[in-house]
């Protein structure tokens, strides 16, 4: 298992190859507000890491993840709102960068189709058990 | 079948499962062989650059600016790094393009000067400017997700044009083709 995980590392390496040069100030150091960093931290974990695309900032050891949360706790420092900055995300990346999926033309069954599950069990449920057949 | 037992499913309700469950097989194996495209496509084309000033990357180039960029001539702004392999592939592409009197700038990502130097001298240095970029500020503001990535800039200073990945010879011409648009 080390042998294959070994062998995995060195391929890996070139191919999601990153530079040398140190992490950037924010990117693995909490921001000195408790509270601040509550709110960064949540934003963080729904913002898509735009290289490693199944993981949020928070989870990504990539680079420009890590770039990306010291730029959101720089900001939230600065007192920027935490919508505020995913808005700015999503307006250069789309909808696709944020975790937590808006209400429009594209997305609302993921939001009605629970609602109509609901009703139609409910409706189903009521022929069965109710109005005093079976 | 008795016409009289109760509540006896009809044909296609049984059938209904076994049928439920082949879709949901084929959704599966249609994302499996065919999986969606990973490339995230910025949503700034059309819109300006932001305010930017990057210090020189490099002994011998200067850096880059927002007031460089739209300075009334269309340009390349190419995204890359020396540690990045295939911006060593897209070399030859981007030396193609300067002598067809493309003016390509660059923004090195995360790079050491030393490294940047040896990476120049070893696969050619095309780039008017190069700025320095180490927390990937300029990627974010344009909505490039990675390296290499090149932007089409127009004399005003609007992007364009993305092109995602490194640039193979048979997309010089199209890229040729968009910065002459810019000009336009």
């Amino acid at each position: 298992m080390k042998r294959l995980l070994l062998a995995l590392a060195l391929c890996a390496a070139p191919a999601l190859a990153d530079g040398s040069m140190p992490a950037a100030p924010y990117a693995y150091v909490q921001l000195e507000d408790p509270a601040k960093e509550v709110e960064a931290q949540a934003l963080m974990q729904t913002i898509r890491c735009l290289q490693c695309q199944g993981q949020s900032i928070a989870d990504s050891d990539a680079q420009i993840a890590g770039d990306l949360r010291n730029q959101i706790r720089l900001r939230i420092k600065q007192g920027e709102k935490p919508e505020a900055i995913r808005a700015w995300l999503v307006e250069r990346y789309g909808d696709y960068v944020s975790y937590a999926p808006r209400i429009n033309s594209l997305t609302w069954p993921l939001f009605a189709a629970p609602a109509l599950l609901l009703g139609l069990a409910f409706f189903l449920l009521r022929r069965r058990f109710g109005s005093g057949g079976a | 079948m008795k016409p009289s037992a109760p509540r006896v499913p009809s044909k296609w309700a049984l059938w209904l499962p076994l049928v439920l469950f082949g879709a949901f097989v084929v959704l599966v194996l249609f994302g499996l062989l065919k999986p969606a495209g990973r490339e995230v496509k910025s949503a700034m084309i059309g819109k300006p650059l932001p305010q930017f000033s990057l210090r020189p990357a490099t002994a011998d180039r200067p850096g880059l600016s927002f007031a460089d960029m739209a300075d009334g001539k269309p340009k390349l702004l190419n995204v890359f790094a020396s540690w990045c392999v295939p911006c060593a592939v897209e070399a030859p592409q981007l030396a193609q393009l300067r002598a067809r009197g493309v003016e390509v700038v660059g923004v090195a990502i995360r790079d050491r000067p030393d490294e940047l130097r040896v990476f120049l001298q070893r696969n050619g240095n095309p780039f008017t400017r190069i700025g320095a970029d180490n927390v990937s500020a300029i990627q974010f503001a344009i909505g490039s997700s990675g390296v290499p990535e090149s932007f089409v800039i127009d004399g005003k200073g609007t992007i364009r044009y993305q092109h995602i990945g490194d640039i193979r010879p048979e997309q010089v011409e199209i890229i040729a083709q968009k910065v002459r648009e810019a000009g336009q």
